[in-house]
């Protein structure tokens, strides 16, 4: 069994018109998190709905525990073992919150059908999941509804963890709580992969780190070597962290 | 916050229409009977109106052919009512039931059938292509009622009540058509069914997010494209049904019926919000009202009151009166 979980390599995405990668190469290590970082406008969403079928890659190939899925459908993705929660979080508004967790279990058909275990655990990390178990979602606030989106996608065990710049809009308090959840998280083997603008966050979760600029990858290595080296770091991001 | 938030405000039209109107009838008894027929006419309306809004919310898919599958419910109701006539020619209820009740599984099947291959062939290769769905739906429609020229002929066909379900039901002074009793009993019973679905069922939740954001369901692993050929069955079958419902509302049918009901029905879904199943029955049933209530009270203007209904809504709530989140 490779110890790359996930493998792109020289992946080019065309939107319409627009040529938005160009030529990704990016390894996401088995049972690690990785960090992929960039300026905005440097490819990492694109990347994510490429890797899950959202958009399909015009050259190169995406590998997921050895199977090319670069070319699959996003459902047969999703189920390979893939989590996914979209910069959008893409919660269901009309949905309570019991519902969008039912919806996630796709082995359950009922809210008690869930493994209650794994519920309280989540529970645990996002207290909020619980407190508005019965309310609709879209009358969560911001951070409650990222709360959710991240509850929801592990509802089950998945192999792979993709979350879209969690921290985006959020209160530092909410941001703890975050931390703390992805932190926890990797204890239990999860590979993450996650996208972040927010440095700070990046430096106390991620053991690996991929740069991206301009549809491509410019550094890959570990997280603690970029926060070693200020000089890479404003190479890299026009910052230190 | 509170635990429901239902937004009762367009629920309350339907009463508020009603009751607004009462003084400009006058008469109690007119108003009821003309309120029931509303509401039977609002029902029928509602059981083919509530798959094209799914069909629409799911797939973003505008199927201007919808007609077609209530024209072929109703052709294909004459026929298995037509070799049942001595159950229909019957004065006893039971004995009607017995053969309205196939006609409809019946109209239901066939339509349901048709409605899979009009997705397959016409639907299918045009999603994501609103423009092209108008015209290539429409044309599947001028299709659709050409074949049925071909097969039961150009003219229309009587669709007689059975006789027991003709004749009124007095309550005082106010006479109410049995049969329309039985249209809003089945509308009732089609509403409660989609709501335990949408509400109780893991399909209902899928169908329900899928409107919201199908792309989101296809993340969490599920296949929305099966999800939706399920519903377009479904919802052509329910047009069926309706068509069998609403040609003995008219008692006879004719290829282009069901080009006369798409006008209604898709200002019923306008007015109800683009994929809302709760919007398209508050929709269908003040169209129902409204068609009855104007057709009493100022004839020259009925062809319009339901176009003059929509704007006001819309005037109101630009997104019909439930409108789905997301979109």
């Amino acid at each position: 069994m490779s110890d790359k979980l996930l493998e792109l390599k020289g992946v080019h995405t065309h939107i319409a018109a627009y040529h938005i990668l160009h030529g990704v190469d990016l390894s996401v290590p088995r049972g690690q998190l990785t960090m992929l970082l960039g300026r905005n406008g440097a490819g990492k969403t694109t990347t994510l709905r490429t890797i899950m079928g959202l958009w399909h890659a015009s050259r190169g190939t995406v590998h997921f525990n050895g199977q090319d899925i670069t070319a699959a459908e996003t459902p047969h993705i999703a189920s390979q073992g893939i989590a996914y929660v979209p910069e959008n979080m893409g919660i269901f508004s009309d949905l309570t919150v019991k519902e969008n967790m039912v919806l996630a279990a796709r082995a359950a058909s009922r809210a008690d059908q869930i493994d209650s275990t794994r519920l309280q655990w989540i529970f645990s990390l996002f207290p909020a999941v619980e407190k508005f178990w019965n309310h609709p979602a879209g009358k969560l606030s911001g951070g409650q509804k990222q709360m959710l989106a991240v509850a929801r996608a592990i509802v089950e065990p998945r192999q792979l963890l993709i979350v879209d710049e969690p921290s985006k809009g959020l209160a530092p308090a909410i941001i703890n709580n975050m931390i703390d959840a992805f932190a926890q998280l990797k204890t239990t083997g999860t590979t993450i992969l996650l996208v972040e603008q927010n440095i700070s966050f990046a430096k106390r979760l991620g053991d690996h780190v991929a740069v991206m600029d301009d549809g491509r990858v410019v550094h890959a290595g570990s997280m603690q070597a970029l926060a070693d080296d200020e000089e890479l770091q404003r190479s890299l991001l026009g910052l230190a962290i | 916050m509170k635990n429901l938030d239902f937004d009762w405000k367009p629920l309350a039209l339907v009463p508020l229409l009603a009751l607004l109107v009462l003084p400009l009838i006058g008469s109690p008894s007119t108003w009821v009977t003309l309120t029931v027929a509303g509401l039977a006419m609002g029902m029928i309306i509602f059981i083919i109106a509530s798959g094209l809004t799914l069909v629409f919310g799911l797939m973003d898919v505008l199927n201007f052919g919808h007609g077609v599958f209530i024209a072929l419910g109703a052709f294909v109701a004459t026929t298995t009512m037509g070799v049942m006539s001595d159950w229909t020619g019957s004065p006893e209820l039971w004995r009607n039931l017995v053969a309205v009740f196939p006609a409809m599984l019946v109209a239901m099947l066939v339509a349901g059938a048709v409605g899979l291959a009009f997705e397959c062939f016409i639907v299918r290769p045009v999603y994501g292509q609103h423009l092209k769905q108008i015209l290539i739906t429409m044309g599947g429609m001028i299709i659709g009622e050409e074949l049925i020229k071909v097969i039961w002929g150009p003219a229309q066909i009587p669709l007689p009540l059975p006789d027991g379900m003709r004749g009124s039901l007095y309550f005082g002074d106010a006479a109410v058509e049995k049969y329309r009793l039985m249209a809003v009993v089945v509308g009732l019973a089609v509403f409660g069914v989609l709501a335990w679905v949408l509400s109780r069922t893991k399909i209902g939740l899928l169908i329900r997010a899928g409107v919201q954001d199908r792309e989101m369901v296809e993340a969490l692993g599920y296949r929305i494209k099966r999800l939706f050929i399920g519903v377009f069955v479904v919802g052509s079958a329910l047009a069926g049904l309706g068509g069998v419902m609403w040609g003995l509302y008219q008692q006879t049918v004719t290829p282009q019926m069901g080009a006369q009901v798409n006008v209604l029905i898709f200002i019923v879904i306008i007015i109800g919000g683009l994929g809302s199943t709760g919007g398209a029955l508050i929709g269908a049933l003040l169209v129902g009202l409204m068609a009855n209530y104007t057709g009493f009270l100022a004839p020259k203007v009925a062809l319009f009151s339901n176009i003059g209904l929509m704007v006001a809504i819309l005037l109101w709530r630009p997104q019909g009166v439930y409108p789905v989140a997301n979109r």
